[in-house]
């Protein structure tokens, strides 16, 4: 009996690959606009994402996690990262944990050996989703223009991440640094957000990072 | 003559910076810091405005937010037009055009007024309530009347090129209004530490104390304002929001704020920058400190231009060095009113007299007037102005408050202004939104706000508290409970001296008597701005409405942009003693938000134009645009509609991709299709008790079509799912439904069946699904495929995995047209590559690009369902003919089946989806169509069924339809008629609804 | 807008990350098949609409996805409490009192 179907999904070959934003070209923004922009914006894409599900009160469960992470299990709206990987809490027995283009594969594997047993899933969902990162002073005022929840730094501080409305569809911000905050998007909402940053940070101006 | 009536020195005004502006087509200048209001009647413009019902000339009546009259029309071009802003709360700018929105032809000769008052007539007190009793064809042409004889403004017919946007605030503690209380509630609780926010309707904070003769610590109180607001301003925890009204009260402390950033800089704000913004706030507590209106005394003509609140005449003479007339005549009953007479004296202008309705007054203000020579009459109120366009005088006469009579005929003085003071009302608006109902207070003849849920702190005039030592003292102490509620530590401070000085109380007197009584005195208006008189109000009790809600009702009074601001007390006076009741016993209407008007713009803010909505993409959509796809909006999704060619209309494309698919083979983006990832030992059980068919047996690498119902045994949505694995499945759903479908299986899972060990996640983005239907479809996808398609090795409703493209995916082959076709799932990232590939293979089997439409003729051929389209929520496996699809033996009492064994659901006669096939083969039957078995029969006929989907253009040769037909599944071969609105009529036959292969020989094509 | 305290997040959100679905603690009846059609009608549509305490299922939509239940005041809209599914409320409507001539 097979309890999941995991398969290698990305190609092994050089092949076209194309990331949520691939359309707006940010390519060729790097470096136009305003000096010193308010916001600078950058696609950390084609990333591996992975939905884990599980149980969060069962110890063994935290333990396995960690032992194919080396990342502790992050409780309620927090974020965990370690190098270039990092997991956060999405909800009781939800997270995401997002790694280095093509690990996701290796890492699933992993995280189902060290888990075997327990009723757990992992799904692959990296061709869903894309991180935008967003740095700079007044990325707050363009949160704050986007959604209702308080991105003061009394209230969110640099490891919290949570879900939430933005504009009028949903998604997760994630706060990595001082002034640099990530946003986890659908691949279908991309453009949407695209326009809407953009506009959103017009007044302050808008950079593009590679 | 150029702004005759400013005065030569004082006000808060910059008389260097001159400032051209135009009202109704004449040129006048103000300073810069006028308000349009206090620029007007620096001019001398009397008339601003004619007025609602009875066409009357009216005036600038108050200085404030609680302006019934100049109500104008802003806007230099079409485009920038601005209805319902009060002249009293928009800044002077260069450029600045305003209208007025009432009295057609002109202001001054006014066609409704000479024709003898026809509004008037036409809408007697009672108006809107009568005519809602009638039916609705009645309303429709009196709106059209009222609409245009009201002329509430308009908004603009062009695009407004300004921009406007939302910014959500939190905050320990909210301070509404930057007046005396508001501004030492703000420093107590700033100082706290506490993040604080500060707005105030207001051009600068600082309200009444910006035109009062008060000081504090011996210095003039605008200083005190200054180091306050500098302090203020200095302070990291602390937002300031001038120009920004608190308009709304709502839910757990979440107000609306309406700030207008650029409103007092031009017809246009200045380039990149946002002209009005919402602040949606959530505040942990408020401090309300919106302090109060005066109210104005109810007299004849007490409406004509010159006849003003009390208090606005100081605030004209004091902030803004106006004086908006010469003569002067006080009415009041109480001591504050007395400082207007005595800036006008100041100002050095002429008080006439002052009738005090008190017949002993000796308070330090009265006797301040006295001791300089004013003339005093007590024991008498103003009973009627008199003049047409302007006062020309007013009849002082000695009244009997109690008798409510006058006691003597009186004098007329000469004089050109008639201000009046009825006391204060604290502004209670914003804590009544939320229901609260205001208490009434006999000490100061006035509501205050009442006990409420919500968290708050009423300080200063709301709270009642009017000396101005102890509303500092009361703003400051409510500071510190606001923030030490929100968790902050208490601080101390010391608060500046003012002056304390013997007060004497208010006289209740609201309603002036008249010799004639109210019914046959000159008009005395209670409310200007809906031309409400006290006979109206007299006139409803009469007729039997006591409920003051009713009132309101009958007589208009409080509606609209006014919101009761100066009528409602008044009103509720004279309603209360023509019923012999007290005005607590009266009570208040309802207060609604908004405060004051919001543009539009502000409400929307950035969701307009090109970013309104989510718009969502398949990853393949540069290609679909590419190709020439037009789009059809899916939910939020733009899907490829069709793909026409040169000259094509969507009727030819869709006949050419119908045939490309049923000749050789089509290509469909069926990404948007709702994917859910299902795993966990109990998944299998979990779809047994989730669709209406049995899902044990199947096998690892099978796929099976499903059906949803809700409990009612009633479809709501479809689709394949497939077995990947033992505890696996990837189940998919409608494009409209996908997130429905998810909340539903959560539903199920978190609140019924806890105990069933199931996780669903959504894969719909991550997967992009590539469908290829046709007979040729096989030998293409083997030109790009390592995976066996071979008829035995990889049958109907099977998946395999394998390289396409040379990229890893799924491939499902299963069917929406009835053609051999393979779904090709491939993580998205990689999906245009490999689209690519396959079209470049294509190319030697014409492998033609469809859309919806043509995806929704094929299935409609095969008489596949679109759930939505087909169905309505009414629907049953049953009368969809899908009863195969029923698993009525499966052990667990599954969703739907005890819905849909009720009596009603087994019923025969129920209309069940059959095929329609016109007579005429060239008609097509409209979607929607209501069908009836005997057309002849007289109308209202009996209809039993409508068309649900109609395809004239199709691969048949033929139009078809499907539809609901009463008992339809036992009628084949009758007929059914669709009677249509033009008088014609369609004749059909009751066909299956397999229109296309109905044996399904097309899956075995080599 | 409402301010909810959703109790997996463990923090006060707006309203607008919550979708509501009707009164909570109305159990499917775990075997449908043998209910009277009143019995099924009462459990499909028929739902208490009371002055005062009432509790209610709501989702965190936007959040973390999870049910819960709350209590809320229909009166004041005061939110009392939020609870996870499976607990029952703190909070409750006293029981009426039944007055004479009521049918019980």
């Amino acid at each position: 009996m097979t309890t999941a179907n995991v398969y290698q999904q990305r190609p092994a070959t050089e092949a076209k690959a194309e990331s949520p934003l691939f359309h707006a070209d940010l390519q060729n923004l790097i470096g136009k606009g305003r000096s010193n922009p308010g916001v600078v914006l950058r696609e950390k894409k084609l990333l591996g994402h992975l939905t884990i599900r599980g149980n969060g009160h069962d110890p063994a469960f935290a333990a396995g996690v960690h032992k194919a992470l080396g990342m502790e299990l992050p409780g309620a709206l927090a974020l965990v990262s370690s190098g270039d990987s990092s997991i956060q809490w999405l909800g009781p027995d939800e997270w995401l944990l997002i790694v280095p283009t093509g690990e996701e594969f290796a890492v699933e594997q992993k995280l189902r050996e060290a888990l075997a047993g327990s009723h757990i899933a992992i799904v692959n969902v990296s061709g869903g989703q894309s991180l935008l990162e967003l740095t700079g002073p007044k990325v707050r005022e363009v949160l704050m223009k986007s959604t209702s929840y308080d991105v003061h730094p009394n209230n969110f501080p640099v490891g919290k991440a949570i879900g939430t409305v933005f504009a009028k569809s949903q998604l997760v911000i994630r706060r990595t640094g001082e002034e640099t905050w990530e946003l986890v998007i659908r691949r279908s909402f991309a453009d949407y957000w695209w326009l809407w940053l953009q506009d959103a940070s017009a007044e302050y101006g808008l950079g593009v990072a590679a | 003559m150029s702004q005759s009536n400013r005065l030569p020195n004082g006000g808060r005004i910059d008389r260097s910076k001159v400032l051209n502006f135009n009202f109704n087509g004449q040129t006048y200048q103000g300073f810069e810091g006028d308000t349009l209001a206090a620029a007007l009647l620096a001019n001398g413009v009397d008339i601003i405005g004619r007025s609602f019902k009875y066409s009357r000339p009216r005036g600038i009546f108050a200085a404030g937010s609680e302006e019934p009259n100049a109500v104008l029309q802003i806007g230099a071009t079409e485009a920038t037009q601005i209805p319902n802003v009060r002249a009293t709360q928009q800044a002077l700018y260069s450029g600045l055009v305003a209208t007025s929105t009432n009295g057609w032809p002109s202001v001054n000769t006014d066609m409704m007024g000479i024709l003898g008052k026809v509004g008037g007539k036409l809408m007697p007190p009672g108006f809107y309530y009568k005519t809602f009793m009638y039916p609705q064809s009645f309303w429709m042409t009196y709106e059209k009347y009222i609409r245009k004889a009201a002329g509430l403004g308009r908004s603009p017919t062009e695009l407004d090129p300004d921009t406007y946007d939302n910014m959500n605030q939190h905050c320990d503690v909210l301070v509404v209004g930057a007046g005396p209380a508001g501004l030492a509630a703000a420093l107590a609780a700033a100082r706290s530490g506490a993040r604080v926010i500060v707005a105030d309707e207001q051009e600068e904070f600082g309200g009444s104390l910006l035109d009062s003769r008060e000081s504090l610590d011996g210095k003039p109180a605008a200083d005190w304002v200054a180091t306050v607001v500098g302090e203020l301003k200095g302070l990291p925890n602390v937002t300031l929001l001038p120009r920004a009204t608190v308009n709304g009260y709502h839910d757990h402390n979440f107000l609306t704020i309406h700030e207008r950033l650029t409103d007092h800089l031009g017809d246009r704000a200045p380039i990149g920058q946002v002209r009005q913004r919402m602040h949606r706030v959530r505040a942990k507590r408020v401090v309300l400190a919106s302090g109060t209106h005066e109210r104005p005394l109810v007299y004849g003509n007490n409406d004509v231009p010159g006849n003003m609140l009390a208090g606005a005449v100081s605030t004209y003479v004091r902030r803004y060095g106006v004086a908006p007339g010469k003569k002067l005549v006080l009415s009041t009953n109480n001591d504050y009113a007395y400082r207007v007479a005595l800036d006008w004296l100041d100002a050095g202008l002429h008080v006439v007299a002052v009738a005090d309705a008190r017949h002993n007054p000796r308070g330090a203000l009265v006797e301040e007037a006295r001791a300089k020579g004013i003339r005093i009459l007590t024991g008498s109120a103003v009973v009627e102005a008199r003049g047409s366009k302007r006062v020309s005088a007013a009849r002082v006469a000695a009244i009997d408050v109690k008798a409510h009579k006058v006691t003597s005929p009186g004098e007329w003085l000469d004089c050109d202004l008639v201000a009046s003071s009825g006391g204060y009302s604290p502004i209670v608006h914003l804590a009544s939104h939320l229901g609260g109902k205001p208490v009434w207070r006999e000490d100061i003849l006035g509501f205050v706000p009442g006990d409420a849920p919500q968290k708050r702190v009423c300080v200063g005039g709301v709270n009642g508290v009017y000396a101005l030592g102890d509303s500092l003292a009361d703003g400051f102490e409510g500071g510190v409970r606001a923030a030490s509620e929100a968790g902050f530590k208490p601080v101390e401070g010391v608060l500046p001296k003012a002056l304390s000085r013997v007060e004497e109380p208010t006289l209740a007197l609201f309603q002036v008597p008249h010799e004639k009584g109210t019914a046959r005195a000159p008009k005395q208006f209670v409310d200007l701005q809906n031309d409400v008189t006290a006979a109206a109000i007299e006139l409803a009790t009469r007729e039997g409405f006591e409920s003051v809600e009713h009132v309101k009702r009958y007589t208009a009074l409080g509606f609209g942009t006014d919101q009761g601001k100066l009528g409602n007390v008044n009103g509720l006076a004279i309603a209360a003693r023509s019923l012999n009741v007290s005005i607590p016993e009266m009570g208040t209407t309802m207060f609604r938000p908004n405060y004051t008007p919001v543009t539009f713009g502000a409400i929307a803010g950035r969701h307009c134009g090109h970013i309104f909505e989510p718009v969502r993409f398949t990853a393949l959509h540069a290609w679909h645009v590419k190709n020439g796809a037009e789009f059809e909006d899916v939910g939020q999704w733009k899907r490829p509609w069709y793909f026409p060619k040169a000259g094509e209309d969507i009727h030819t494309a869709v006949r050419r991709e119908c045939k490309a698919v049923r000749d050789s083979v089509g290509l469909l983006d069926a990404s948007t299709l709702g994917k859910i990832d299902i795993q966990g030992p109990d998944a299998r059980e979990f779809l047994n008790r989730i669709y209406t068919n049995a899902w044990t047996k199947l096998d690892v690498g099978k796929a099976r079509y499903g059906l949803m119902c809700k409990e009612d045994g009633m479809v709501f949505d479809d689709g394949v799912t497939a077995c990947i694995a033992d505890n696996h499945f990837i189940m998919t759903t409608t494009t409209g439904g996908a997130a429905r479908v998810l909340q539903w299986l959560e539903i199920y899972q978190q609140t019924e069946w806890p105990d069933l060990q199931v996780y669903f996640t959504s894969v719909t983005d991550h997967y992009a699904t590539l469908t290829l239907s046709g007979p040729n479809s096989r030998k293409l996808l083997s030109e790009v495929t390592d995976i066996d398609l071979g008829r035995e090795a990889f049958p109907f409703m099977t998946w395999k995995e394998g390289l396409v493209g040379g990229v890893p995916a799924r491939v499902f082959r299963i069917s929406f047209t009835g053609e051999l076709s393979y779904e090709v799932n491939i993580q998205a990232d990689y999906a245009m590559g490999v689209l690519e590939k396959i079209a470049e293979a294509g190319k030697p089997y014409n492998l033609t690009p469809y859309g919806t439409e043509t995806m929704h003729v094929l299935r409609a051929e095969k008489g596949f369902i679109i759930v939505g389209q087909d169905t309505d929520g009414s629907m049953t496996p049953d009368d969809l003919n899908m009863g195969w699809c029923v698993g009525r033996t499966k052990p667990f009492s599954w969703i739907g089946q005890r819905g849909m064994n009720r009596e009603d659901c087994v019923r025969e006669d129920r209309k069940q989806l059959v095929g329609l096939k016109p007579i005429d083969p060239n008609k097509w039957l409209p979607e929607g169509a209501q069908l009836v078995f005997d057309p002849k029969q007289s109308i209202p006929m009996k209809m039993v069924g409508h068309v649900t989907s109609s395809y004239a253009a199709n691969s048949l040769g033929y139009s078809f339809a499907m539809g609901v037909v009463k008992g339809g599944l036992k009628r084949m071969g009758e007929r059914v008629f669709a009677p249509l609105a033009d008088g014609s009529v369609i004749e059909a036959e009751i066909v299956s609804s397999v229109f296309f292969d109905p044996k399904g020989d097309q899956q075995n094509v080599e | 807008m409402l301010h909810i305290f959703c109790p997996h997040c463990g923090e006060l959100r707006s309203e607008e990350e919550f979708h509501v679905s009707g009164q909570a603690h109305i159990p499917r009846p775990l075997d449908p098949a043998p209910c009277t059609d009143e019995e099924w009608g009462d459990y499909m549509f028929f739902r208490d609409n009371p002055r005062g305490l009432h509790h209610e299922l709501w989702i965190h939509a936007a959040g973390c996805r999870q049910y819960f239940n709350t209590t809320r005041d229909t009166v004041t809209y005061e939110i009392l409490e939020t609870y996870p599914i499976g607990t029952q409320p703190q909070f409750v409507n006293p029981a009426p009192a039944i007055r004479k001539g009521d049918q019980v």
